[in-house]
Order: C-alpha cells, then structure tokens, then sequence
C-alpha cells in the first residue's frame, strides 16, 4: 500500500500531512523575516528621525484607518524613475516600523501618500478632505466634511498608546501623560491633517545612497 | 461515482445544506449589490452620500460578503452535503452543524454593522475587529470538527478527493486567520495588529493570496471534483491528476503571498521566491483545470442542453485562464506596471466572478434539485442567468484590462525631456469610462443573480408539484 493510500485511507494521517505541508511555504517566507537583520534599514544618526506618532497623529492615523484610506492610497514608493519624480523617494521598511497595522496599501485609484508630508499647507489638505472636486475636478474621493465635526474622544489615546507600547512602539511615560490633553478639543480634521503632514518626513535621505542593498 | 439519487440515505442531515444553500443565494445578492454600489461610486462620487457610504467603508462589505458570506454559505453548504454522501453517513452531529450555521450568520450580520461603521482592524479582507475575530475562530473550528469527524466515521474505505480540498482549505484558513488577526484590544471596536510594518506586510499578503488560494480555490477545487462528475454522469478523467494537484497545491499557494509585495520594503528574496513559486503553480493549476475539463471527453455533448453543467465547466476556464495571468502578474518586470492598477482587479474579479461565483452557482443549481427532489423551476432561466453572468464578467475584466495598464503606462509615461507626461489626476480621469462600464458589467452579474434568487425560490415553492419541463433525468 503507497503513502498517499494509506493517508486516504486515515482521516488523522492526512490531517497531520496536509497541516504540515501547508505550513512550510509561510514558516520558509515569514520567520526569516523576525531574524534576518538587514530587513529593516540600518540608518546613521544624521539620517534617522523616526519616531512613534505623536498623540495627535496617531488619532489621525486612526482616523484613516477607520475610513478606510489604504484602500485607495498607498505608502509604499518603489524604486522607479517615475515613482521618484511623482513622489520622491523610494519607501524603507524602517519608516514603517511603528505601523501597526502597515498602511502600504495595494491599490492607487489615488496618489500614493507615503511622503504627502510637508507637500500642501493644512489649509489645502482641509479644504481638500471636506471637498476634493473643489481642488481637483478629476478626482473620485468622497467628500469628508463630518471629519471637522467630531471631536477626538480623548479619554482613549492614552489606552491606544499603552495597547502599542505592548507591541513594541517605544512611548514613554510622558508620552502617556499627555496624551489626553494633546488631543482634547481637537476635530478629527485636525489629527487627520497632522498624520498626513508628518507622513514620510522622518528620514533625511543622503543623495545617490542605496539603502537597499 | 454512480450518479444515483435514490441510494439516498434518508438519515442525512440535508436540511443544513438546505439553509446554507439559500443563505449563499441571498448573500450572493447582498455581495453583487454592494459591489455594484462601490463600482459606481468610483464612478460618480458623488455616490458617496453620507459617512457611512463611502467607498471607504462598504469596500470591505463588498469583499467579506462576497467572499465570507457567499462563499463561506457556499463551501460550508457543499462539504456538508458532500462529506456524507461520499462517506455514506450522516454528519457527526447535528447540533454542531446548527450552531455553525447560526454562528456563521451572526458574523455576517455583525460585519453589516460593522464595517458602516467604521469598526475595522484595516488588514484587507481580515477587516473584522478583534471580538469578531475570535468568533469566526470558534464557529470555523466547529466547522472543522465536525467535518472531521464525519469522516472519521465513514462506511467507505478511502476518502474521496473533494474532502481532501475541503479538509486543505479548513486547516489553513484556520492557520492563516489565527496568525493574521492577532492583535492587541484597546476597546470592543478597536485594535492594534500585533505586527508592524514590513513584519505585517508579510503576514497580511501570506493571509491575503491564501484567502484566495485556500478559501477561494481549494474549496471550490473541492466543489468541482465532487459536482463535476456528478452532474456529467462521468467519473474524474484522472486519480492521478487529482493527487499531484492536490499535494502541489497544498503545498505551492502558500508561498505566493509575498509576489503582492515586489519592489516594497520586503527583502528582495522573499517577493522573487513568491514569483518562483507562483510561475511553477501554472503546473497544477492547469492540471486540476484539465482534469476537470476532460472528465467529460466524449460528452461534450452533454454541454448543450446541460446549462448547470456549462456553469462547471466555463467556471473551469476562468480557473485555468486566472491561474496563468496571476503567475505572469507575479513576474518583477509585469508586476512593476500591473501593481496599484485596476489590472488587480480585473484578475480578482476573473477569479471571483468567472471561477468561484460560476462554480458555485453551478454547485447550487444542481444542490437544490437534488435537495428538493425536483426539477428546477425554469431552465430557461438558468440559460438566461448563464449569459448575463457570463455577460457582466466579460465586460467587468475587460474594462479593468484596458484601464489597469492604460494608467500604469500613463504613470511611467515621460516627455522627450524626461518629465512625467501626465499628472496623476489625468489618469484619474482616464480612467471615468471604464469604471461606468465595469458598473455595468457588475449590473448584469448582480442581474443574473436576482434571476438565480427567483428560479430557486420558485424552485423550492413548486417543490413536489408536477412539472412540464423536465430537461434532465
């Protein structure tokens, strides 16, 4: 009697193959990943200012989340000339390090926001959420006028923050402390329009280095 | 396999497969309208008409009824009823069963709420928050056991083939979503991955190809190997075919993952790995396919009346036509044009709604006349739904074609001196007709569809009732 018949032949046999065969491809593709230490970019200290979001922008980010952004925009440049020159430079694994979960995304039906950053003033990107056709008569986002009207509960950011400093995000202490009065009064317009403007803005990128190697 | 109704033991627990299989026709509904709604609203903006409308919100609606509701009704509908044909007992337990089904639909009525919402954990197609998860965990496990165990205590010495798919697609799905919605709570509606950045990226693309590779296509693989040869009359073309395409599968999706994340953060190796792997799946994918196919050589007469039968086989088709563009959209240099774009789409809704959704509504077809003990209510029906879907697919991958590769050659687009030739708006607005045209592609599978809801209403109604049309013996 061949393996494959014995296993057809035993409900427990197969079901010990088949949860060992299927696990090897995501063991062989993802534990490396954990271990492997050039995975995430080794940066000077002239380069690397990457820091956890702030209270602010973390509620930001939250708010992006929620409505769903990733699912139009991306934050992943790959490294092409036209990617470049639309969007500046190529994404690094360690700018995302403190995202959980990733925003990458997989889908542009709009621009790619990884390096949105420092790009347009406050007052374009409010105007923009609360109307985009009033700035760009192409464009096919929904209208987020509700955003300036509610209001950041801000009894949940120091929780939010304490719930990532158990994954690994280095908040402090201090961070916790303030974190309510950081965001009390604030509109989620205003934490989302922080998140966007800090967006890519934590390396300073030597000209002509290779950060992928 | 013989085809014979009457062995029909009369302690099988058909009613089960009876509820899930009108559940699934219901959420297929549900599914395509949703769809439809967020196609147009890409189309017109000004669809978007309140917070909890945006595209942005009823996207994952789209994708989890789709996938979890329908497809979920469909594969729990079809192992139930073929675990114990093919084992020649009744379910391990019926409560079990019942509490499967009640819990499933619980999930997918809290997904309704949730995700208008805003209630999301923002990992594509694992949206669900944390309390839902561990539910989904519980309900899939009592899925699981009880399948398990129904096999466990079969009258028939070997398994059959279509278990296998089904047994593949439950430990992995189990595997897939415990590791992926791992997460820290913050409040009921609220938390945070426990992974972050290129560490998610991976675990997320892992979950995301297996979805489709496990819940998409093992199951339904386990679909076609029973319903095939059952509504042809005709054994498997190949027992061989069938054990390679089995272990090949199981053991090749899982690797694919990682060909979403060319040219990403993710080290280099990993996403080429992903490609290999992905390129040599044509291999067993287009063996099942063929297995499939050439199970009616010499019948393919069959096919003209047959329209449950040409739902099967053109579903094959899709199978065999998806799983050779995902492979060369894997490739580096395709993958650098095609990634972002509606291509992706297009190549999901290939998938979907030519492979998985034409499958299943062959499945249940077939299901309800069996479970009923009757004829269908209308075949001119069921040719009608067979075009329109056929129809609406065509015109949805199409439109997604043209548009995904049009605007990934207008992104790479420069001048003679080397500036970007087109703002990223002008593709936007490139792209207007083809979104109209895939709405109207998605109206006519969402048409089919209420045709499909109507003939098995109509079905189950004059179930029992003399019937003129009896197109089939």
């Amino acid at each position: 009697m061949t393996f494959q018949e014995k296993l057809e032949k035993n409900i427990w046999g197969l079901l010990i193959m088949v949860a060992i065969v299927v696990s090897v491809g995501g063991i062989v593709e993802i534990v490396p990943l954990f271990y492997l230490d050039n995975v995430i970019e080794k940066l000077d200290k002239s380069e690397d200012s990457i820091r956890p979001y702030t209270a602010l922008e973390l509620e930001g980010r939250d708010v992006y989340i929620r409505e769903g952004c990733y699912l139009c925009h991306s934050q992943m440049i790959r490294p092409f000339r036209d990617e470049k020159e639309r969007y500046g430079h190529y994404s690094l694994a360690a700018e995302s390090k403190y995202d959980h979960p990733f925003q990458w995304g997989s889908k542009r039906t709009g621009p790619d926001l990884a390096r949105v950053g420092g790009k347009y003033s406050d007052e374009w990107h409010i105007q923009h959420l609360k109307a985009p056709r009033s700035l760009v008569p192409e464009s096919v986002m929904p209208n987020y006028p509700f955003l300036a009207e509610h209001k950041i509960d801000a009894s949940l950011t120091e929780k939010k923050m304490r719930a990532l400093a158990m994954v690994g995000v280095p908040y402090t202490d201090k961070d916790f402390a303030g974190a309510a009065d950081a965001v009390r009064g604030k509109t989620e317009m205003d934490a989302l329009v922080a998140y966007l403007q800090v967006l890519g803005t934590m390396v300073k990128f030597q000209p002509g280095k290779d950060y992928r190697e | 396999m013989s085809a014979n109704v009457s062995s029909e033991a009369p302690e099988y627990n058909l009613t089960i497969v009876k509820w899930f299989a009108v559940c699934a026709v219901l959420y297929l509904v549900v599914g395509a309208l949703v769809g439809d709604i967020v196609a147009w609203e890409l189309a017109f903006p000004s669809l978007n008409l309140n917070e909890y409308m945006t595209f942005g919100r009823l996207r994952p609606l789209h994708t989890n009824a789709v996938i979890f509701a329908f497809g979920g009704c469909t594969l729990m509908a079809t192992a139930f009823y073929v675990v114990q044909r093919t084992c020649a007992v009744p379910l391990w337990s019926d409560r079990l069963a019942w509490f499967t089904f009640w819990g499933w639909n619980a999930i997918i009525v809290s997904a309704v709420i949730s995700f208008p919402m805003g209630w999301t954990s923002g990992k594509e197609y694992a949206e669900l928050e944390w309390p839902i998860d561990i539910a989904i965990a519980v309900v899939w496990l009592s899925y699981m056991f009880n399948f398990i165990m129904t096999i466990a205590n079969r009258k028939t010495s070997h398994i059959y083939v279509a278990n296998w798919f089904f047994l593949g697609m439950m430990v992995m799905i189990t595997y897939l979503h415990v590791v992926n919605s791992l997460a820290v709570p913050v409040t009921m509606t609220k938390s945070y991955s426990l992974f972050s950045g290129v560490h998610d990226a991976m675990i997320q693309w892992w979950w995301g190809h297996n979805a489709v590779g496990f819940f998409l296509t093992a199951g339904f693989l386990g679909i076609m190997y029973y319903f095939i040869p059952k509504q042809a009359d005709l054994p498997i073309f190949s027992y061989r075919l069938s054990v390679l395409h089995f272990w090949a599968l199981m053991f090749g999706y899982v690797w694919l993952g990682a060909h979403h994340l060319q040219y990403t953060a993710l080290p280099d190796w990993a996403g080429s790995l992903g490609a290999a792997v992905s390129i040599a799946m044509i291999i067993p994918s287009w063996g099942g396919a063929i297995n499939g196919l050439m199970t009616l050589s010499g019948a393919w007469n069959k096919l003209r009346d047959d329209y449950v039968l040409r739902f099967l086989v053109v579903s094959l088709a899709f199978y065999a036509m998806s799983t050779f563009e995902g492979p060369v959209m894997s490739l580096k240099t395709v993958n650098a044009l095609s990634h972002y774009t509606d291509w992706t789409i297009g190549h999901v809704h290939s998938g979907a709604l030519g492979w998985v959704a034409m499958v299943s509504i062959g499945a249940i077809y077939h299901l309800v006349t069996r479970l009923w003990k009757t004829e269908i209510y209308s075949v001119g029906l069921v040719n009608s739904h067979f075009w329109i879907h056929t129809i609406g697919t065509v015109i949805y991958i199409c439109a997604m074609w043209v548009s995904g590769i049009m605007q990934g050659l207008m992104w790479r687009a420069t001048d003679d001196y080397g500036n970007l030739a087109y703002t990223f708006a002008e593709t936007v607005s490139a792209m207007h007709p083809y979104y109209v045209l895939r709405s109207v592609g998605g109206v006519l599978v969402l048409l089919g569809a209420l045709i499909m809801l109507y003939n098995i209403t109509m079905t189950i109604r004059t179930a029992g009732q003399p019937k003129a049309a009896a197109a089939r013996a």
